[in-house]
């Protein structure tokens, strides 16, 4: 089980209150009619599915019914930030060396 | 055709008023309440807009709880935190439309209030055990360091979700959804069932 910090209740909770919702900062094209078959496609269903760091989407299904991001270690499972929408996540595969 | 409508509450056909007569005289360290037909309403809107919070505080006469998972009481309306942008007030029964009406007057622009008083129960859990029911049907920590007086928090209750209010150290108030009241009070009466249950009407 997780404890999950909510960044909207700013407090840890258990697992069981969240739902994944996948990956995040999927931005919807601006202008869906000029896009081809094959980049809607990519909009619509390819997903990075990293081995390491990946920033997910989460939402506090029975607290706040917010949505916020996460950034989340594939292998070990660590959490290592949560934040809410629209910002950006400070830990970064760049900086995945000290996050090990 | 009659135009008379009785209201009953999800809670109605377990019929509190029958039980309590029977567990009247128990000494029972858990006690249940429905404290059904009060007014609900679903209060949304920016709480960083001055307009709106004063609004709000001079409609119901107490100020918004912004701070997470916090609330505020009078003697005729409490208001629970639920989200950075959403409260739910309750007020006796009978006066939602006029404390709708009150916010309405008061409030501008961009906000909402709806009244939810039909999808849901309120359940007073109460007794010298009503922690040891809480600790075997969620993983919230009831501690009162970590759930003070006054907290709210929405979690998950067993196989269902509420909204839970902490009025004293061992009372607490849970409003849950119409569809679900009836499962929690399965759930409740199971869970209660070695600390012994009064069902106060």
């Amino acid at each position: 089980m997780f404890e999950i910090y909510c960044p909207y209740c700013e407090e840890h909770r258990e697992e069981e209150e969240f739902h994944p919702v996948g990956e995040a900062h999927i931005q919807r094209p601006v202008d869906p009619e000029a896009l081809s078959d094959e980049e809607w496609a990519h909009y619509l269903f390819y997903r990075k599915n990293p081995r390491g760091l990946h920033h997910e989407m989460w939402v506090h299904a029975t607290g706040c019914r917010k949505f916020f991001n996460m950034t989340r270690h594939t292998v070990t499972y660590q959490i290592m930030e949560t934040y809410k929408m629209g910002e950006q996540p400070s830990v970064t595969e760049g900086a995945k060396d000290d996050a090990k | 055709m009659s135009n008379v409508i009785t209201p009953e509450s999800p809670l109605f056909h377990a019929d509190f008023a029958k039980l309590a007569e029977v567990t009247k005289s128990l000494d029972a360290g858990v006690e249940l309440e429905e404290k059904a037909f009060l007014g609900h309403l679903n209060l949304r809107g920016n709480a960083s807009d001055e307009a709106f919070t004063s609004g709000v505080e001079k409609a119901l006469g107490v100020a918004l709880p912004t701070a997470p998972c916090t609330s505020a009481q009078s003697d005729a309306v409490t208001i629970l935190w639920l989200s950075p942008d959403e409260w739910l007030i309750i007020v006796d029964g009978g006066k939602e439309h006029e404390t709708e009406a009150a916010l309405r007057a008061n409030l501008t622009g961009h906000f909402a209030v709806s009244d939810v008083s039909g999808g849901q129960t309120i359940v007073r859990l109460a007794g010298s055990d009503s922690i040891n029911v809480l600790k075997k049907s969620m993983g919230y920590d009831t501690h009162i360091d970590n759930f003070p007086v006054g907290k709210v928090i929405g979690t998950a209750f067993s196989k269902t979700s509420c909204h839970m209010l902490r009025t004293a150290e061992t009372e607490f108030l849970m409003v849950v959804r119409r569809s679900f009241a009836d499962y929690m009070w399965l759930w409740l009466q199971q869970a209660s069932k070695e600390y012994g249950l009064k069902v106060i009407a």
